[in-house]
């Protein structure tokens, strides 16, 4: 009889409660899953913010809007390589639940300035050349089923067209795709020069800049400088790093976040617990056939390493399961269908659970498997 | 029936008498199941506090006027002459200063979050004197209230407590203004108190706003005269206007984070009721081997099967209604009243508001727990009614 099917020889003895344990310690991993994703959501993009590109946006708030002009004197500050305009359009697509970012950039330099939105050449060029036109990520196209060459209505909330009523039109010309799975996909991105062609207030003024330095490490001097540049203005500026941009707003949404994320952990931790304990159960009951494998011959050695791995295999087979079936239900999508348009397993996390499964069957298996080293055959004999 | 009712009675009672011996398995499922009822509750509980901020904050014989197209303050715009033809509409009630109208700025400005210590967007909102006899749930608790024509603020208590700078006595750098702190002000926990307050004359020209306001709130002769004001705006065409009760203007703003909490908690709380269940099953067949021989022995005495199904289930309910109750009145104690702040994305700024593990809350989460304990509690029972008797007594 080979050690293993020693190990599925124990398993066999209680099939209810190790199916019942088994299960639990899938559904601990596949809540894991979904606790990764969800950590993940609420961080914004903070992790993938480019260590090369600034925002400026004005002191008071990100609300107040900027002269245009400022672009010009941005990009003559040494060490900047680029400034970019953007802009809150803030409108409605049929419904306001229809919520997504909507912007006004100049094309080419927006896409340079963003490379991980990858559009294929060909839509770039009818971008450049369609006035109206506008990009759209991937995931928006495709839940709203999104055509090229579909005119787009866009209700104004706050900047209402020249044209009559309240609807700017666009033609989708590009669908873009993200580099990494944390990249934003669900913008939409319309033409600065149109923008400013067509609205009626706010004429010659942005909301805030996307500025790439040449390097990173003075990234903290640019941002001083450009702070600098414009302090005794009406309009002063506040530059900071896009990551630390990107936090402080993840902050404003805030503790929920943070909330969530500590509640869950907090439940995994039960549920192992409560995992751990029944497999230690499972164990002590068992003390006197123990005792004949050492009757027979098997070391204390030996048999540490049998109970160890009993434990070891049913977590590693549950808790692999579980981590298989949430990395799958994770990868379904938003569960909530809006609210978390970045939701996946982060590959990072995955070494994390592993680490849990191997842990669990590790601290699980541990006191029983010390005790069952330490028994002496007769005692283990005489108990059952 | 009465020989079933009592049969039931004294097998749950000596069922629940075997409990210490199996104190291991019994308290892991308690555990469970306190843990499932807390968190659900908590998470809830999110959603229950931020609602009632929002939803208290609208008042039905006040209605609130943006410019037509606008979806909330932040993107409105009305002019001096809109606020004059506003006032002018029939249905408006009076109070001792004249007619109680209230236009009003609504600016965004970033103060360091107490908490992180990063900028958020904390809203500040300009006012005439008619505001506070529109809004008559503010009350200054502390210092004074603010001149009028001066460069002072008075800031909601939520807001204090959520972002630095806003003691009284400390001056705020906004832009090229300062402003002074002169007094802190309550709402009973509605919207206003994560605002700062200021004379609407004075913020106009720091933001460069002219004469024009945002919105203009109007306190009505009764909740009944909306009808009459609402049909004088719209059907005048000098005006492009969008009015709402007050009400309805707020109850759509907690749309976005309660559909996000609830979503978030049911796919939860879904997911570890299948761990609690699990975790019932375990203990209830663990009950159930435990006591095969006594379980045949009262067979043969003459109880029947239903009983024995009965009395399983009662047992297992009983130690779900512990669990969630002991889940429940820990989330009271952990989560209700916890401070906060999150964004709201129809005006973008920040709203604090306190989580509320209320009543319903709490009867719900027991009831989830009941669910929970009813279905890992139905299988054991079917076994234990089914054991053949001569096997069981042989045990």
């Amino acid at each position: 009889m080979t050690r293993l099917s020693l190990v599925a020889a124990g398993f066999k003895r209680h099939r209810l409660r190790l199916v019942l344990t088994g299960l639990s310690i899938v559904v601990a991993f596949v809540l894991f899953s979904y606790l990764v994703a969800i950590r993940k959501a609420f961080e914004m993009g903070v992790s993938i913010a480019g260590a090369d590109r600034l925002v400026v946006r004005h002191s008071v708030s990100i609300i107040q809007s900027l002269p245009a002009s400022y672009e010009a004197e941005i990009e003559r500050i040494p060490g900047v390589v680029d400034a970019t305009p953007l802009s809150w359009f803030g409108g409605i697509y049929k419904d306001p639940k229809n919520f997504m970012p909507q912007f006004p950039v100049k094309p080419e330099e927006y896409l340079a300035m963003f490379p991980e939105f990858r559009l294929p050449p060909e839509q770039k060029a009818a971008w450049l050349a369609t006035r109206t036109g506008v990009i759209v990520g991937r995931s928006i196209a495709d839940k709203y089923h999104w055509k090229l060459g579909q005119r787009i209505p866009i209700q104004a909330t706050i900047y209402a067209p020249r044209t009559a009523g309240h609807d700017w039109r666009f033609d989708l010309v590009g669908i873009y795709d993200g580099a990494k799975k944390e990249t934003d996909t669900t913008q939409f991105l319309f033409r600065q020069d149109y923008f400013e062609e067509n609205k009626e207030i706010g004429k010659g003024r942005i909301g805030w800049f996307a500025v790439r330095i040449a390097d990173p490490k003075k990234a903290p001097q640019v941002a001083k400088a450009i702070d600098e540049l414009f302090v005794n203005s009406p309009a002063a500026t506040k530059a900071e790093g896009e990551g630390a941009f990107a936090q402080a707003f993840a902050n404003q949404v805030g503790n929920i976040g943070a909330i969530v994320t500590a509640i869950l952990t907090s439940v995994f931790f039960t549920i192992l617990l409560v995992v751990g304990n029944t497999i230690a159960q499972s164990v002590r009951e068992r003390t006197q056939e123990l005792g004949v494998l050492k009757a027979i011959g098997f070391t204390d050695g030996e048999v540490l390493a049998h109970v160890l791995g009993e434990s070891l295999a049913l977590a590693g087979l549950a808790g692999g399961a579980g981590l298989g079936l949430g990395y799958f239900l994770v990868s379904l999508g938003d569960p909530t269908k809006r609210f978390l348009p970045i939701f996946f397993f982060p590959r990072e996390a995955l070494g994390v659970g592993i680490a849990l499964v191997i842990g669990l069957g590790l601290v699980a298996g541990a006191v029983p498997a010390l005790s069952a080293m330490r028994l002496r055959t007769v005692d283990a004999l005489r108990r059952g | 029936m009465l020989r079933w009712l009592s049969q039931i009675t004294t097998l749950t009672a000596f069922n629940l008498k075997t409990v210490p011996q199996r104190l291991g398995s019994v308290t892991a499922s308690l555990v469970g199941m306190a843990g499932v009822v807390g968190v659900l509750i908590g998470v809830l509980s999110i959603d229950q506090g931020f609602r009632r901020t929002l939803a208290t904050t609208g008042a039905p014989d006040v209605a609130f006027v943006l410019r037509g197209g606008s979806d909330g303050e932040m993107t409105s715009i009305l002019a001096r002459d809109d606020v004059q033809l506003i006032a002018d509409a029939p249905g408006i009630a009076r109070g001792a200063a004249g007619a109680l109208v209230s236009p009003e700025l609504f600016v965004v400005i970033s103060l360091p979050k107490r908490t992180t210590g990063t900028d958020a967007n904390v809203p500040m909102r300009g006012v005439t004197p008619p505001a506070l006899g529109v809004n008559d749930k503010v009350k200054m608790v502390a210092g004074r209230m603010f001149a009028w024509g001066r460069n002072e603020v008075i800031v909601g208590r939520a807001a204090q407590g959520q972002f630095r700078g806003l003691d009284v006595g400390s001056t705020l750098q906004v832009g090229q203004n300062v402003w002074q702190v002169v007094g802190v002000f309550t709402a009973e926990g509605t919207l206003p108190e994560s605002e700062i307050w200021a004379d609407a004359a004075v913020l106009q020209p720091a933001y460069r706003r002219g004469t024009t306001y945002q919105s203009v709130k109007v306190k009505l002769a009764s909740a009944g005269s909306f009808a009459a004001f609402k049909d004088a705006l719209t059907s005048n065409p000098q005006l492009d206007v969008k009015v709402q009760r007050e009400t309805e203007f707020f109850a759509g703003q907690s749309e976005a984070l309660t559909g996000l909490v609830t979503s978030l908690g049911w796919i939860l709380g879904g997911l570890m009721g299948l761990g609690a269940i699990l975790g019932a099953l375990n203990t209830m067949y663990t009950a159930v081997a435990a006591r095969t021989r006594e379980i045949g022995t009262l067979r043969a005495l003459g109880f029947s099967g239903s009983p024995v199904v009965v009395s399983v289930i009662l047992e297992s309910l009983v130690v779900a209604a512990v669990g969630g109750t002991v889940g429940a009145l820990l989330a009271r104690l952990a989560f209700d009243g916890y401070q906060t702040a999150t964004m709201n994305w129809k005006s973008f700024s920040q709203v604090a508001f306190a989580f509320r593990v209320t009543p319903p809350l709490l009867v719900l989460g027991i009831v989830y727990a009941l669910i929970l304990g009813a279905i890992g509690g139905l299988l054991p029972a079917i076994r234990a009614a089914r054991l053949p008797v001569a096997n069981a007594l042989r045990e």
